[in-house]
């Protein structure tokens, strides 16, 4: 009975698979021009890549160079604090310096007559928005928002190999595109950037020109070293904890093996007089 | 319970003494996993994945009860009490990394703990209730996984409960106000954040009880061995502590050094970027998965999509999934051939390796593009699915032919038939 039962309800479920195998569109669907010409993030090496990766500090200092004067006019980074800056070799006064200068202020209140105002940062706040709020950044550029920043590196595919390769992979859009695909026109506003998923991209080219930038450490800023320093800027900014992580990571597992070999040979030991 | 030949508790310090006459739990543990239960000697590694599951649940408590010491159950503040917690509390990175891999590890060893079963027929008589015991709390690490998922609120955190809520809407008629009654609302939000952590803290401590009536099940026929043959006597058995204690110890070591691999060196291999998104209500991620650990029945999910016999599609999808694991609820009544091991079942052997081929690609199939093909081939191997567990099983054990079971356990030890301990082309050491 039960396996009768069972029979039944089986073929019940095979006929509904059956009907919606013969119900549903089996026509190949059309190609679109993003899955044809999109690419995958470009092959760079970060010095934090691997399991003994590490940050660069002078090239973190860097990116952070590259985040305030370019992507912070934009980007907010509301997870990240100035204080945080010390992870990345600032000392304390330096900390302090950049917050003070900080061009965007944090809301306050005026403590006479507690009307709306703002003060200069101090090390304790987090990095200042650029915008007051959503409506605001969208309204500033031509609709888009621009992501915050905290997480980016964590939160796309590829991590800081695709924010290089968004970066720098701004081109014009390929004749035979238009020519295969003559929809799929770039619109007014938006760029063509082939590694973005639907091909069109919001941000303009934010890095144009080789000494955008003029690095405190004297370093030749071209516009692939300036890609290369605020990626890596941006991994620190997501995951602060990453050369930590890797160093407790060595020790555990060291460790971790020892001990089993140590079970092993117990393991070993106390079975050799049985057969199993 | 357990064979009459178990060596009996026998405390030589007074204070044990003392101890086995007013609470006698040092006895209860050296007959539950001490030498005072007999255990067949021919036990391979996978018989190791039961304490392994046992030791990835202690690991998610103790985890788990931390990281809610840090963080803030609102809508609002959820996301980024998350993020300090990562940045800011001292170690905070690594209990969050340890708390999130080790839900994929609990569901890995768990798992392969449940194919483990069904080659070796452990839910057959005498083991019926120790298999049912084990779907339930296989069912309640469903739920707090998903309800876990959901704390971070993250993109896919949000989507996703939308989603798996989304389920109960299918239900005709009541569906709606059932869906509303569920969520405190018409769409995830803090009513529903609260519950699920509220839920979430419980179902864990629900799992240990049920986990204790598994092992206590377990305990009275005794473990099943991969001859699936009975034990006849003393000479096939081997006390648990010191034998099994130190075969488990090793393997939780290699079980601990592939944990701390994701851990440390790739914690986010295992999640969905999306989910490092604040949940945002008015923006749809691309492309909506679960957890990798849900893939292949969100595949049997999506695989239906033919209203049929006035049943809608969506209800279909529904009635599959869970119709998918609920019927491993009836596994051994289906299953009535009296021969166990599929070491000894050719016919029921295929079938199962064939299985396992299919969870995998239904897996691989529940995270791809829902193109034409991908649709197609998620409804043949969701068939295959049911057409193994309701139609092929019956079948094979009613007309089988099985090979001839060795005598006894120490018989085919002795023997030196190891081979035929292991499963084809894995021998145990």
């Amino acid at each position: 009975m039960t396996r009768f039962l069972s029979i039944l309800v089986g073929l019940g479920f095979l006929a509904a698979l059956a009907w919606g195998f013969i119900t549903s569109p089996h026509d190949a669907s059309v190609e679109t021009a993003a899955e044809v010409y999109h690419l995958q993030p470009k092959e760079v090496h970060f010095s934090f890549d691997g399991p003994f990766g590490k940050y660069d500090n002078e090239q973190l200092q860097r990116g952070f160079q590259v985040y305030k004067e370019v992507c912070s006019a934009c980007h907010s980074m509301k997870l990240v604090a100035f204080r945080d800056l010390e992870g990345i070799g600032f000392s304390k006064p330096e900390v302090k310096a950049i917050a003070k200068q900080w061009p965007v202020e944090v809301p306050s209140i005026n403590p006479d007559t507690g009307e709306a105002a703002t003060r200069k940062a101090l090390p304790s706040d987090y990095f200042p928005s650029p915008y007051a709020n959503e409506v605001a950044a969208r309204a500033a550029n031509n609709n888009a928002l621009p992501p915050d920043m905290s997480l980016l590196a964590k939160a796309r595919e590829g991590g800081s190999h695709y924010i290089y390769s968004i970066v720098t992979g701004f081109q014009n859009q390929p004749a035979d595109l238009i020519k295969r695909f003559p929809d799929s026109k770039t619109p007014t506003g938006l760029h063509y950037n082939p590694y973005f998923a639907n091909l069109n991209i919001g941000m303009p080219p934010p890095l144009v020109a080789d000494g955008q930038v003029t690095y405190a450490d004297g370093k030749p800023a071209t516009v692939d070293q300036m890609a290369q320093d605020v990626s890596a800027f941006l991994m620190w900014a997501a995951e602060p904890k990453l050369e930590n992580r890797h160093r407790w990571g060595f020790v555990v597992v060291i460790y971790l093996l020892i001990a089993t070999g140590l079970a092993y040979a117990a393991y070993r030991n106390i079975w050799r007089d049985q057969k199993h | 319970m357990s064979f009459p030949w178990a060596e009996n508790y026998a405390p030589k310090h007074p204070f044990m003494k003392w101890m086995d006459e007013k609470l006698p739990l040092p006895r209860l543990v050296y007959n539950a996993v001490g030498a005072g239960y007999p255990v067949p000697r021919n036990l391979n590694y996978f018989w190791n994945f039961g304490v392994l599951a046992g030791v990835a649940l202690t690991i998610q408590i103790i985890t788990g009860i931390v990281l809610a010491m840090h963080y803030n159950t609102s809508a609002d503040g959820a996301f980024m009490s998350v993020e300090s917690i990562m940045r800011d509390v001292n170690g905070g990175w690594l209990l969050r990394y340890v708390h999130a891999t080790g839900a994929s590890m609990f569901f890995i060893v768990v798992y392969i703990h449940i194919f483990r079963g069904l080659y070796y027929g452990s839910y057959k008589a005498p083991r019926e209730m120790v298999w049912l015991l084990g779907v339930v709390i296989f069912l309640l690490m469903m739920a707090t996984a998903f309800m876990g998922y959901v704390l971070p609120w993250g993109q896919m955190s949000f989507w996703g409960a939308q989603v798996i809520t989304g389920f109960f809407s299918a239900i005709p008629i009541v569906g709606d106000p059932i869906h509303t009654w569920l969520l405190g609302g018409f769409a995830p939000d803090n009513a529903a954040l609260n519950r699920f952590f509220s839920l979430h803290y419980l179902l864990p401590f629900v799992i240990a009880g049920v986990i204790i009536l598994h092992i206590w099940a377990l305990h009275i026929p005794g473990s099943n061995n991969p001859t699936g043959v009975d034990v006849k006597g003393p000479q096939d058995t081997v006390p648990f502590h010191p034998y099994y204690t130190a075969k488990d110890g090793m393997g939780l070591g290699v079980f601990l050094i592939i944990f701390a691999l994701f851990v440390f060196f790739a914690p986010n291999a295992l999640g969905h970027p999306d989910n490092y998104i604040q949940a945002n209500p008015l923006s749809t991620p691309a492309h909506i998965v679960p957890e990798w650990y849900f893939l292949p029945f969100y595949a049997i999910l999506k695989s239906f999509t033919g209203n049929f016999l006035g049943i809608a599609a969506k209800l279909w999808g529904v009635m599959a999934m869970f119709g998918s694991i609920l019927l491993l609820f009836f596994l051994p009544w289906i299953d009535s051939s009296p021969v166990r091991s599929a070491n000894y079942r050719p016919a029921y052997r295929i079938a199962f390796f064939v299985l396992v081929l299919d969870v995998v690609a239904l897996g691989y199939l529940g995270q791809a593009e829902p193109t034409a093909g991908v649709v197609m081939f998620s409804q043949l191997c969701a068939g295959y699915y049911f057409a193994h567990f309701l139609i092929i099983l019956p079948i094979i054990s009613a007309i089988e032919k099985t090979l001839p079971l060795p005598n006894s356990i120490s018989e085919s030890v002795l023997h030196g038939e190891a081979a035929e301990a292991a499963p084809i082309g894995m021998h145990s050491a």
